[in-house]
């Protein structure tokens, strides 16, 4: 107990509190502004860490990232520019949302369930730490395969099209994930001598040219659409309330997903929100709504990513190993201040642990009321003339994805993606299957063919393995589903049939 | 007119020439740029960061770290190659600018740099689960000349990687194939050693620190470290030469340096402010906490440095069959 008292008491010096009220604000707008990440807002806080007490060092940290995930469904819901590849998996619905009129609705539901989720994973992270940790260690090569298997077949699950054109642009992404020599073998791949390419295609710069630039385009090629009523704002958190109620148990089973799905190193947010937002659809009572602006995706999806941040933080403390890029800048700055990742931090340090978990629940609380202000600064941007918001985002793309390296070779590349969104979209193919594709495509080939070496070729341990087998067996029942579905509408009598149609 | 026209251009062009002679007197007069070859937030951005920052107040004017990353470092260590040689761009390059070439990635060589500094180096481990029956690094190495090749499976980071290197130099150096021990190809260290507490490698031939944690945590062990002497951070650990007798070491090691053509002036004044810099307590502390090696040598030292390393890391990347040129 005294520990926990010792713990408060870190997190109430007046330096912390600064810290994290001020990384708070930077967080969000960071987040918000289109083609900045929340990798990045982390990243240019490291050296503001070095002069920073450690508690206040890894409060900004981990304030700035939630803010800057959550900030980043602002751009998504609003301008149909999603700040994160896990946002990406759910902007179409938050777009056709703020279509609808109901921005506020879809924004406070990104606000409210983001903190649900962040708090519930936070709970996790105190109470299960080190059996959720054993769940990481059981995961091998072979595991994620399987995984990032399942994520690919989310694509046909999220998009509105023909699965056929899903499966087409999630293909086309992977092709595109080929390219570089991040690959297992070592060799460049589909580079044709340019030196840029040897890295490959990192999905920030996918993301913002098929969503952002696309927009930006089509905005160009078609009339200005009747404008939304001008009215006030309405409130922001009213209707969640209801919300919570009426999809309690999607809420909770995206707050279940996300943590599992966190604490694997390598899968993180991204995969999180995806499947998640793909069992959302599977399991309501009403997926024919989905696309159309309807919440229930984005309370389980929104609920997921955040609950998997705050779990993807326990290999990351236990082990020292990375669940995502924002835990590979935090467990820096924990050697740096002497808080060295490892299970003696959990007993020896109890305190500062203790510290930690409270500026989580903080960051997720204080999330409240400057994302409902942040809401609202952001949403004059629905207000003001679309000939002056498009050259700026168009202008903002190009400043986010130059600052990431300093490489016009990416903004280039965001430009060449705007064109391939712009004719992807115009001929009915789901843009979000090809950042899947992009995103999930190394994991797959990676995992498959490192398997490969380790079993010397033999495909056997894909199966035998305890939860590899499980993994296998979902993949394939998934895969069989439309099948199965289909023979038993056709052969045990008609009665069925309209059932099957409504799939 | 066209007269007029040239003659301007020659005073433009004495003026230009002009300019940095008289700034090279008390250079730097304005702020350095820092290229970082590495993306923001990984372990070169921070050595290169809190270097920069060291510096400043060594000469007194900002040092501003820029990320020019892409192409696996090919188009940063590339951009500081090309650099204006004014003594205003300098940079940090690592060991992959002893690799790329080999591969025949790149045209750029560690000849197209004046070295300013060598600042880091990380020997490479031999990390083993802790459940594994090799008790020492003798051990492992006879259990590995008595394997079929291709039996034992090792991993650390990509394919042709620095620590897969590692290991091609120290099967070679037990006068084995390179080959003989099957490389696992992973994304970075951290990967490596989750695969190795999991079960699935016999062995990782990563940087002792960036297996730290699972080693603090019970899940593995370190058997042996390859470099000359043992590491200021785990003293525990032999060195290969003690534990085998195998006079055999590398590293992943980081280094200061400018374009060719460097101003001499700036030279001397970057050498003096790097050494200053190295024996500092912030940096000690910091490198010291966070892991990384302390190895240094001032300007002529790096060039000897990495003209050894060109030539020892080419010998494994031709052993291992990575070798393009």
């Amino acid at each position: 107990m005294d520990a926990v008292i010792e713990g408060f008491r870190l997190v109430a010096e007046p330096d912390v509190l600064i810290a994290i009220f001020l990384s708070a604000i930077y967080g969000l707008v960071v987040g918000s502004l289109p083609g900045l990440s929340a990798t990045m807002a982390t990243a240019l806080l490291v050296p503001v860490t070095f002069w920073l007490s450690p508690i206040a060092a890894i409060a900004t940290i981990i304030t700035a990232s939630a803010m800057a995930i959550f900030s980043g469904d602002i751009p998504g819901a609003l301008l149909r520019i999603p700040g994160t590849p896990a946002s990406a998996a759910y902007t179409d619905e938050a777009y056709a949302m703020t279509r609808k009129g109901q921005a506020e609705l879809a924004l406070g539901a990104g606000l409210w369930f983001s903190a649900i989720g962040g708090i519930v994973g936070t709970l996790s992270l105190m109470l299960l730490a080190p059996a959720l940790a054993e769940i990481a260690l059981s995961f091998s090569t072979y595991e994620y395969f399987w995984l990032a298997f399942l994520g690919l077949m989310c694509a046909t699950l999220v998009a509105r099209s023909s699965p056929i054109k899903a499966i087409a642009s999630m293909l086309l992404g992977l092709l595109i994930s080929c390219i570089g020599m991040e690959n297992p073998a070592g060799t460049p791949r589909f580079t044709f001598g340019i030196p840029d390419l040897l890295g490959g295609i990192e999905p920030i710069p996918a993301l913002v040219g098929v969503f952002a630039v696309s927009e930006v385009m089509r905005a160009m090629a078609t009339a200005e659409p009747p404008k939304l009523p001008d009215r006030k704002f309405g409130s922001i958190l009213a209707n969640q309330w209801m919300l919570t109620k009426k999809y309690q148990w999607p809420m909770w089973r995206g707050n279940f997903v996300g943590i599992i799905i966190g604490v694997l190193p390598g899968a993180g947010a991204d995969m999180a929100a995806w499947v998640s937002y793909a069992m959302s659809k599977r399991f309501s009572k009403e997926p024919e709504k989905f696309g159309t602006g309807h919440p229930e995706g984005l309370v389980e999806a929104g609920a997921s990513n955040n609950a998997s941040l705050a779990s993807g933080w326990v290999p990351s403390l236990l082990f020292g190993i990375p669940g995502d890029t924002i835990t590979a800048i935090a467990i820096g700055v924990l050697y740096m201040k002497g808080l060295n990742p490892g299970p003696t931090l959990f007993t020896e340090r109890a305190s500062s642990m203790y510290a930690l978990y409270i500026i989580f629940i903080l960051a997720n609380i204080i999330m409240i009321p400057l994302g409902i202000v942040m809401i609202r600064l952001a949403s004059r941007v629905l207000r003001a003339p679309r000939s002056s918001v498009m050259p700026l985002i168009l202008l903002l793309c190009a400043v986010g994805s130059f600052a990431t390296g300093s490489n016009v070779f990416s903004v280039m590349l965001v430009g060449v993606f705007g064109c391939l969104g712009y004719a992807m979209e115009k001929n009915g193919y789901p843009v979000a299957a090809l950042v899947l594709g992009i995103v999930m495509g190394s994991m797959v080939e990676t995992n498959f063919i490192t398997s490969l070496i380790k079993s010397d070729g033999d495909v056997l341990p894909f199966f035998e393995r305890p939860v590899s087998s499980i993994l296998a067996g979902l993949t394939f029942a998934a895969l069989l589903w439309p099948l199965g579905a289909w023979a038993w509408a056709r052969f045990p009598g008609r009665r069925r049939r309209t059932a099957a149609a409504a799939e | 007119m066209t007269k007029t026209t040239r003659r301007t251009l020659l005073g433009a062009g004495a003026a230009l020439t002009a300019a940095p002679a008289l700034a090279q007197a008390r250079w730097p007069v304005r702020p350095v740029q820092m290229l970082c070859p590495w993306a923001a937030g990984g372990g070169t951005d921070a050595v290169v960061r809190i270097i920069a920052t060291l510096l400043e107040k060594e000469v007194g004017q900002p040092f501003n770290v820029v990320n020019r990353t892409g192409g696996s470092g090919v188009v940063g260590h590339a951009a500081l190659a090309q650099a204006a040689p004014d003594g205003y761009t300098v940079g940090i390059i690592t060991a992959e600018i002893c690799m790329l070439h080999w591969a025949g990635l790149t045209e750029v060589t560690y000849r197209n740099f004046t070295p300013l500094g060598l600042m880091n180096n990380d020997p490479p481990g031999i990390q083993v689960n802790n459940t594994s029956p090799y008790r020492d690094v003798r051990q492992l190495a006879d259990a590995i000349k008595a394997s079929r090749p291709g039996q034992m499976k090792a991993s650390g980071t990509g394919q042709g990687g620095i620590w897969h290197l590692a290991l091609a130099g120290w099967l070679q150096a037990m006068g084995l194939p390179a080959g003989h021990v099957r490389w696992v190809p992973s994304n970075g260290a951290a990967p490596a050693m989750q695969d190795l507490a999991a079960g699935g490698l016999d062995f990782t031939t990563n940087s002792v620190v960036e297996g730290r944690a699972m080693i603090d945590a019970g899940r593995a062990r370190s058997l042996a470290v390859m470099a000359t002497e043992r590491l200021g951070v785990f003293p525990t650990i032999p060195t290969l030469k003690e534990a085998m007798g195998i006079d055999y070491a590398t590293g992943a090691w980081r280094g200061i340096a400018g374009p060719l053509n460097f101003p001499a002036e700036a030279r001397t004044a970057m050498n003096a402010g790097l050494d200053r810099v190295f024996k500092s307590r912030e940096y000690n502390e910091f490198m010291n906490a966070r892991g990384f090696g302390l190895s240094y040598a001032d300007a002529d030292g790096f060039g000897r440095y990495m003209a050894a390393a060109d030539v020892s890391l080419g010998d494994a990347m031709k052993s291992a069959g990575l070798a393009r040129s």
